[in-house]
């Protein structure tokens, strides 16, 4: 229950119940149940074709655009059942989404982080200028582009790239962040920069992380799912997972590497 | 023979896939020679024996003389007022199809007979169009013999072009800048105006280029719906009749008696030349257009 004057305070920042996407007549996921806390980094793991991906669609509601793919179940943001969500443009401004290969769009570097603001009819230059300098500067970036904003944002290196999508993301001022496997296209040094970045986002929004690294969910998530064959196995504190006080055996296959 | 040399040494199958490559590539390049052979004959011959009658006063005076002599201001105008005219129409109207049938209709029967009907379009033989065109705009619309009537037919014409043109390449920009760019919360109309159409113009301008090059050199569909053998004026407008290039040509090549024997060999190569000054411009926007293209 959210009391009144305390809306801030909902229990739960993601609350997800039976949740099954589909494909056509292909099942990606099925079933799955989890809530997830305010200012948490919140990490799924799991092997190929687990449903990671399609999980992370359906909080945004990609299905209204995406011919052939359906939900079912429910899934509440902040207590908003969001297929209840008539507006659901203002429904994705709440909820930044990072894509595995960095998706530089190909406008230039400002272009893409001022996008979402002039989308939402932000039009003052002094405002525009502000927000890109503050996204690129929480994303990391602004000290290796500062100097050539108005170059194609698609010409930059991967790791550039993937932190220039990060930027874009925070200029819609999400309260949740989606992550899915960020570091997939990205070296080591610059993973490292990133995820430092994200433990000082999480003072400020939610966080869902989905990785392929079974280290990096050890290193940022405070708890961790793990989903295999379109359904989430097990649900825990991160440090329970890999210190072995585990429910299910497949769960402890995967976190000590013998198979994904 | 060392041993060591021997692991460099042809075997008796890369002998023989060696070959095999070597003849799939001599016949690959002969066929290629044989279609670039005819292009360079005709142009050649239009060359040779156009050129000579080409001048100033050839492209700026009207035809003299019952057309066998004189310029050909009249129709080459007027080939300008009808492919205009017909880009005017045929692109909106296609380039909006095609958006709404890639980026907005949904995968199903309806929308795949559309794309069969519309590759269909494209085969059917120009004269139909003509006789579409004059049922259609001549009489059912009453615009008469005009250049709007036959713009009409070559808009129709030159639509599935256009359209399939314009589809493939908004299909060619990745479906994740499209998702990126809904997940910032851009409706779908805004991502395609600032996402996917900055990023397929080149594709677009492809097809205008194709469509323009037909409908320059298309004689069947104006022929019965607004050109017309001779008009002692250039056109002022879209219900006017006017003379065209291409059925000029067939005009003073088959109708026309006592024509000097350069006469439609010098129009033939003013109508390559009209299509290639298009095209050029077409391409060169087109080049502008790629330079920023870059993912």
């Amino acid at each position: 229950m959210v009391t009144p004057g305390a809306h801030s305070a909902v229990e739960s920042m993601l609350d997800v119940k039976g949740l099954t996407v589909r494909y056509g007549a292909h099942t990606a996921l099925q079933d799955v149940t989890l809530q997830v806390r305010p200012n948490e980094i919140f990490g799924i793991i799991g092997p190929a074709n687990a449903g990671k991906t399609s999980f992370l669609r359906a909080l945004n509601r990609m299905s209204d655009f995406v011919s052939g793919m359906q939900i079912e179940g429910s899934v509440h943001l902040a207590g908003r059942d969001i297929a209840n969500v008539r507006n659901v443009y203002a429904l994705r401004r709440r909820i930044g989404v990072v894509f595995p290969l960095p998706v530089g769009l190909p406008l230039s570097i400002y272009d893409n982080v001022a996008l979402a603001p002039r989308l939402r009819g932000v039009k003052s230059r002094a405002e525009l200028d502000e927000i890109v300098e503050r996204c690129l500067r929480r994303a990391a970036l602004w000290d290796e582009v500062k100097d050539r904003l108005r170059n194609l944002g698609s010409l930059l290196s991967g790791g550039q790239q993937q932190r220039l999508t990060i930027a874009r993301a925070l200029s819609q001022d999400p309260d949740l962040l989606l992550l899915d496997e960020f570091s997939i296209a990205v070296d080591p040094v610059t993973t490292m920069r990133i995820e430092e970045v994200l433990k000082e986002l999480r003072q400020e929004m939610t966080i869902v992380l989905v990785t392929n690294l079974v280290q990096q969910a050890r290193r940022l998530a405070d708890r961790t799912a793990f989903f295999l064959g379109s359904r989430c196995v097990e649900i825990a504190d991160t440090e329970d997972l890999f210190t072995g006080t585990v429910k299910d055996q497949r769960t402890r296959d995967y976190v000590e590497g013998r198979y994904g | 023979m060392s041993a060591q040399d021997s692991t460099f040494l042809k075997t008796e199958h890369e002998e023989k896939s060696l070959r095999q490559q070597k003849l799939v590539r001599m016949f690959l390049m002969f066929m290629t020679a044989m279609l670039v052979l005819p292009v360079l004959g005709i142009l050649s011959v239009i060359v040779a024996r156009g050129a000579p009658g080409m001048s100033l006063e050839f492209l700026t005076e009207p035809p003299r003389a019952n057309m066998t002599a004189g310029g050909i201001s009249f129709a080459l105008i007027g080939t300008v007022w009808l492919t205009a005219v017909a880009l005017l129409l045929a692109l909106p109207l296609g380039v909006s199809a095609a958006i709404y049938l890639s980026e907005y209709a949904r995968d199903n029967w309806l929308t795949r007979l559309i794309n069969i009907a519309i590759v269909n379009l494209a085969g059917v033989p120009s004269i139909v169009h003509a006789l579409f065109g004059v049922g259609a705009f001549v009489h059912f619309l009453h615009f008469g013999k005009s250049i709007l009537a036959a713009s009409c037919t070559l808009a129709v014409m030159t639509l599935p072009v256009v359209i399939v043109a314009t589809r493939e390449s908004l299909q060619a920009v990745p479906q994740p800048f499209r998702e990126a760019c809904w997940s910032l919360g851009a409706t779908r109309w805004q991502t395609i105006w600032r996402v996917v159409l900055p990023n397929s113009g080149s594709g677009i301008l492809t097809g205008v280029i194709l469509c323009v090059s037909r409908a320059v050199g298309e004689t069947a569909p104006i022929m019965f719906t607004g050109a017309v053998l001779y008009a002692p004026f250039s056109p002022e407008g879209v219900f006017d009749q006017s003379m065209a290039l291409s059925t000029h040509l067939y005009n003073v090549s088959t109708q026309i008696p006592n024509v000097p024997p350069g006469l439609p060999f010098s129009v033939a190569l003013t109508l390559i030349g009209v299509v290639l000054a298009m095209n050029a411009t077409a391409i060169t926007f087109r080049m502008r257009l790629r330079g920023r293209k870059k993912w």
